[in-house]
């Protein structure tokens, strides 16, 4: 809402001198957050001066420019006359202009010019000679301000050359812009503003609605209240007041003052009716509209819209109307507007032909109007204001206003019948208990204090202090007072928020982070720890990724949450796995130059929701747990994952030597060290997974055989369609799995301090038996002297068959009890052997 | 290498004719130590010393065939003779022993010397990894919530549309829930979105865990914003959620003055403003105190906060009893706040970040520039 600063001053008492942006602070502290200050950009010196010599000049360049001896008084210094190159020809010798001197400054759309003294056309220029537009008082393109022409008679005659302008010319007003919540539809006018500006400074405030009303004699125009499917039991206007004016001259231009202050609330002036209906809007608050009266033929009705009805509306489109659209109607029948969002090209006045004009002044449901300018996609000054609550006592003064401006700059006369059906509800009262303020802001209220604010801020209060508990009826304009606490809200307000006091409250303590949330954090400092860069990416995507990632068709990784209004089309998709969305983190540092790189995001994924749907069933009461639960079980499972996804260099080339690519064992290792952080052991089983090299990649389970994720090389394919560096491996595990997995306190075993024995033996196997089977037949094998063992060659090539290899292992024993003899050991080792060969048919070499 | 030993000859060898030799005198012994001390003394390396201990200790040195020569002498003569010569020889090893020592050392410091690297150069063939400042942020606010005695929950992203607004009593016609900018799922009867805020996690917390509650909620949060360089669709938010017995304001303002110190310093406070939020009455928006400039006033105006002296934090109030009724809560007996700041504006002030995007764009150099705790 932007409020400009003497039209406020008009409904409440401004301190002398007080600037926009002292205002501003004031209002903020009753919680109207400063949007902006808005001011002509004008600064002076600009001053009143009186062309005594213009001499022509022609230019090489065609041009003829004027140069010019202006007197600007003492304005300069000197009282010498002002030498101003000009451009300009539509003034003369003699005519008063308006001069800014060196050091004043004009807007521009650049910002501020500042303006020196500059030569230029063979002449020192020492300022400018303005027009209208570059003041920013007018859209002339003519030329030059020649202020007779401007200003009013007897204005012009008190100036003299070297008068400052800046006042004069309204260059020096003010508007401030304010940020209003939406439970304050009162505060869309500068009546509501005033009344806050008054709570928050005390200023003397005078309610621009307390005018004389003509309360109205005989029959007025036919209005009937036909809301036969009221909306949740509230009747889509609960008041329709009806004036008429006749013989107007809607051709008269709007008056320069009221079109300054459109203008400077941010409404463009369109014609004196529109004009008069805005003022009134934005002075009090009420929307108005107003229909030409010869082309109604009926009662206008109040009524929801029917079957099949359309309307035509002002910004030229055909709307199908729904049922639950409340209309004003001529008769019953010709829609005429979709009521307080907008009306309809019937009935609409035209200047020149419209002579008698009907003014509603209306209170429609919030709701409602709402809902249909939401239906609609309709957005309006009007329905702004309907929608966050509209006072309905102000009805007939914004009325009678409109009435008064249009006879006053219109001509013509109003009809002394009103008509004003009234169906306004009795306001709710709320019970008050006056300590409530004091208990719920920790501030201690006296309670006298607390009834002076209520009754400052237009409460009428049944009780006094010594009653403890009274009966507060809200002021009209404030629907959104409902309760208690909105009551004690007001309190605090207007007795200020500073005064609340700081007081750290003793929780009740409790178990701080959750397990989950720790082994998160753990996870993540032990990636980072490795190498990796944690990156957060958006979790949108296009099925075009699952194509690009060489997902099947029934790859229930394609299986997504579908967002009806996604950012992008491109991508209305919630991700179901982290390494949909990491290749664009990856890409963007390779081309910007940091190939070496290992990600890893931490987030959960959203897996596809269920046929069920969420119940909504309101506010302000607890749902049965049926329903409850089913809200629960139809939002979809969201799993937390890991992901890792690297590529160039593991180990970086520098002064110190040679670098070594990043591979898969990487990789592997990685997810390895997840699982590690979170002390879950875990198993590897090679496996063919859509995205993976079919040769290189494994997938992780724990020991139960829960699948916690896999880790490989990309496909190749993979690769090149999404641009990425070759061999760019991943990872991805499921958090909760391992998390879940980790969720016990881990006991410690003792440690053996005997000495340890080691034995290595060579394996021939054929090549088709995977590492881990072998490791798990010798683990088995040896028994428990085997402490550890590991793959440390891998031999292929003439000394072995050609379908078979020779592996390396290396085995360690030791017991908790004693040192062991040789032959202990190599039994250990033999019978691990003999195991070897009875399950995979390994030859000892 | 064996340091000392003498070469072991076969007694065999040059062993035939002791008579042939040079005289035994004490002179010619005195002679034979006198070259050999100069010969170890002049060895220069331990080669040096090799050749030296060859031909002044070996068994063709003269002392040795001064040695062998004794055997041929007469009787009486033998003892004084084998004195003489073992003192020699035990004079030249004990020289050679001191010699080895001294130029092992020397060779030893050389090597120290010539295996010298200068770790000047910036080290990084394996570089740390880094966290992202954005979840380190959250850590730390959650953590400063902690330290409060709080607990910390969490909840889904994608949310039924319950639980984000009518829970929190935002009415279905009322513009503020239109004002949220919500994504919905599709279809539009599911019932569901992403969350627009983490306070829905209030409500679920409530439900599930009843009162007193003391719960703070970092999260993931959703509107339909472009992203610019003060825009984000996807931000954070810190919830902070208090249900107990005589709650008020107060203690709201003292958990914002707590939870400014920790994440901007000593003496950073925070202040209310009257706002409106459907979820909350009283409303405040919460500013805390410009660290830079600190209010005082500076020519020109602080850049951090404009000048204003303060930085807006985020949204809070007390919980509504809608939303204490919609979970079940005693609205009469227990009463409490909630608050909601967003985690990129308190990381980008933290560590003065201006443009949004760099904390979206998952670029390497960006968190490079920060530690693992920040």
């Amino acid at each position: 809402m932007r409020v400009p600063v003497d039209w406020l001053g008009e409904y409440v008492t401004l301190p002398e001198g007080v600037t926009g942006e002292q205002i501003a602070a004031d209002l903020v502290a009753v919680g109207l957050e400063e949007e902006g200050l808005h001011t002509s950009g004008v600064g002076g010196p600009l001053v009143v001066g009186r062309v005594l010599e213009m001499t022509p000049e022609e230019q090489k360049n065609g041009k003829t420019i004027n140069w010019c001896q202006v007197d600007v008084g003492d304005a300069n210094g000197s009282g010498e006359p002002q030498g101003i190159v000009c451009g300009a020809h539509n003034f003369a010798v003699g005519d008063l202009v308006a001069v800014i001197l060196p050091g004043g400054s004009l807007p521009t759309p650049q910002g501020p010019l500042t303006i020196s003294a500059r030569k230029t056309y063979g002449h020192v220029s020492a300022g400018m000679i303005c027009s209208v537009r570059e003041l920013g008082i007018g859209e002339d393109h003519d030329g030059i301000l020649v202020l007779p022409r401007l200003l009013p008679a007897e204005v012009v005659a008190r100036l003299a050359p070297g008068d400052d302008l800046i006042g004069v010319l309204g260059l020096d007003r003010e508007t401030v812009e304010v940020n209003v919540t939406p439970d304050r539809g009162y505060c869309f006018s500068i009546r509501g503003i005033a009344r806050e500006y008054s709570h928050a400074t005390g200023a003397a405030y005078t309610d621009p609605a307390s005018l004389p009303v003509d309360r109205g004699e005989g029959e007025g125009y036919a209005v009937r209240l036909a809301d036969e499917a009221p909306l949740e039991g509230i009747p889509g206007c609960d008041r329709y007041l009806a004036r008429v004016v006749r013989g107007i001259d809607l051709t008269r231009t709007t008056p320069e003052w009221m079109a300054r202050r459109l203008t400077e609330a941010g409404m463009r002036p369109i014609g004196l009716a529109v004009d008069v209906t805005n003022y009134v809007m934005l002075a009090l608050g009420q929307p108005l509209h107003a229909f030409d009266l010869a082309t109604l033929g009926g009662p206008v009705v109040v009524r929801r819209a029917r079957p099949g009805e359309r309307l035509t509306t002002l910004d030229d489109v055909d709307r199908a109307l729904d049922p639950e659209d409340l209309l004003i109607t001529d008769g019953g029948e010709r829609v005429l507007a979709l009521a307080g969002v907008m009306g309809g090209e019937d009935g609409e006045v035209t200047p020149g032909v419209t002579t008698d004009v009907l003014i509603e002044s209306a209170h429609f449901d919030a709701r409602s109007v709402g809902r249909t300018s939401r239906r609609h996609r309709l957005s309006s000054e009007a329905a702004k204001r309907f929608e966050r609550g509209v006072d309905p006592d102000v009805t007939a003064a914004a009325a009678q206003l409109a009435v008064d401006l249009l006879v006053e700059h219109g001509g013509g006369s109003a009809d002394p019948a009103v008509t004003d059906a009234d169906q306004r509800p009795e306001r709710p009262v709320v019970d008050l208990d006056l300590t409530l303020a004091s208990r719920y802001v920790g501030v201690n209220y006296d309670l006298q204090r607390v009834l002076e604010i209520l009754r400052l801020i237009g409460c009428e209060v049944q009780g006094e202090a010594a009653d403890r508990v009274v009966t507060v009826r809200p002021p009209s304009w404030r629907p959104d007072l409902t309760d208690a606490p909105g009551l004690v809200e007001e309190v605090a307000r207007i007795d200020g928020y500073d005064k609340i006091p700081s007081v750290v409250p003793r929780a009740v303590g409790g178990r701080g982070l959750t397990h989950g949330q720790r082994a998160r954090r753990a996870v993540a400092t032990a990636l980072a720890g490795q190498g990796l860069q944690e990156v957060l990416t958006y979790p949108f995507v296009g099925a075009e990724r699952f194509d690009e990632l060489g997902l099947e068709d029934d790859d229930p990784h394609r299986d997504a949450v579908r967002l009806a209004n996604p950012l992008s089309d491109e991508a209305p998709l919630l991700r179901t796995a982290l390494l949909q969305t990491l290749p664009e983190a990856l890409r963007r540092n390779v081309s910007r130059g940091s190939r070496d790189v290992a990600l890893f995001e931490i987030d959960s994924v959203t897996l596809p929701a269920g046929e069920a749907l969420a119940p909504v069933p309101g506010v302000g009461e607890q749902p049965d747990d049926e329903v409850l639960a089913q809200i629960r079980s139809a939002v979809p499972a969201q799993p937390w994952h890991v992901a890792v996804m690297a590529a160039g260099q593991a180990d970086r080339s520098g002064w110190w030597g040679r670098g070594r690519p990043v591979d898969v064992v990487d990789v592997v290792g990685w997810a390895h060290a997840v699982a590690d952080a979170l002390g879950v052991e875990v198993r590897r089983e090679q496996s063919e997974r859509a995205s993976f090299h079919p040769g290189r990649c494994v997938d992780l389970t724990l020991a139960d055989g829960t699948l916690v994720g896999w880790a490989g090389e990309l496909h190749p394919t993979v690769v090149q369609r999404l641009g990425l560096p070759a061999r760019t491996s991943a990872a991805e595990l499921d958090l909760d799995v391992l998390v879940a997995a980790s969720d016990h306190r881990t006991q410690a075993s003792p440690l053996s301090t005997h000495p340890l024995a080691t034995s290595d033996v060579a394996l021939e196997v054929p090549r088709g038996v995977r590492f881990s089977a072998i490791e798990e037949s010798l683990r088995a094998g040896a028994g428990e002297l085997l402490e550890s063992l590991e793959l440390f060659d891998v031999y292929a090539g003439d000394q072995v068959a050609q379908d078979r290899h020779s592996l390396a292992f290396r085995m360690h024993f030791r017991a908790p009890d004693r040192t062991l003899t040789t032959q202990e050991v190599n039994e250990a080792r033999d019978a691990a052997v003999r195991r070897a060969a009875q399950d995979h048919g390994a030859v000892q070499r | 290498m064996p340091a000392g030993t003498d070469e072991g000859g076969s007694p065999r060898e040059g062993g035939g004719s002791a008579s042939s030799g040079p005289a035994l005198t004490q002179e010619s012994v005195e002679a034979d130590v006198a070259q050999a001390l100069e010969a170890i003394a002049r060895a220069g390396d331990l080669d040096g010393l090799k050749e030296a201990r060859l031909a002044h200790a070996g068994d063709r040195s003269p002392l040795a065939q001064a040695n062998r020569a004794i055997g041929g002498l007469p009787g009486p003569e033998k003892a004084a003779a084998g004195k003489l010569v073992g003192q020699a020889r035990g004079r030249v090893n004990q020289a050679l022993g001191r010699r080895q020592q001294e130029l092992e050392a020397e060779r030893d410091e050389r090597i120290l010397v010539e295996e010298a690297m200068d770790l000047t150069v910036a080290p990084g063939r394996r570089p740390l990894g880094r966290r992202h400042v954005l979840t380190v942020t959250a850590e730390r606010m959650a953590d400063a919530m902690v330290g409060m005695g709080w607990e910390i929950a969490e909840g889904p992203q994608v949310e039924a549309e319950w639980f984000n607004f009518d829970a929190l009593n935002f009415d279905k016609d009322h513009p503020a829930r239109q004002m949220q900018d919500t994504f919905f799922v599709e279809p539009a009867k599911a019932g569901l979105v992403l969350r627009t805020h983490t306070s829905p996690v209030q409500a679920r917390s409530l439900l599930e865990r009843g009162v007193p509650l003391y719960v703070a909620v970092p999260g993931k949060t959703f509107r339909t914003d472009e992203l610019d360089a003060t825009h984000t669709p996807v931000f954070h938010q810190l919830e902070g959620l208090a249900i107990d017995e005589g709650l008020t304001m107060a203690h709201l303002k003292g958990t914002l003055d707590r939870l400014a110190e920790a994440m901007f310093g000593a003496g950073i406070v925070s202040r209310l403003r009257p706002a409106y939020f459907p979820f909350t009455e009283p409303s405040a928006e919460m500013d805390f105190r410009c660290f830079v400039c600190r209010g005082e006033p500076t020519a020109p105006p602080c850049r951090t906060c404009g000048g204003t002296g303060w930085i807006e934090w985020g949204g809070c109030g007390m919980v509504h009893h809608n939303v204490l009724r919609a979970c079940g809560v005693d609205p009469e007996r227990y009463q409490g706040f909630a608050f909601g700041m967003g985690v990129e504006r308190t990381a980008m002030f933290r560590h003065g970040i201006a443009d949004m995007r760099e904390l979206i764009e998952g670029d390497v150099r960006f968190n490079a520039q920060f530690g693992m705790e920040i």
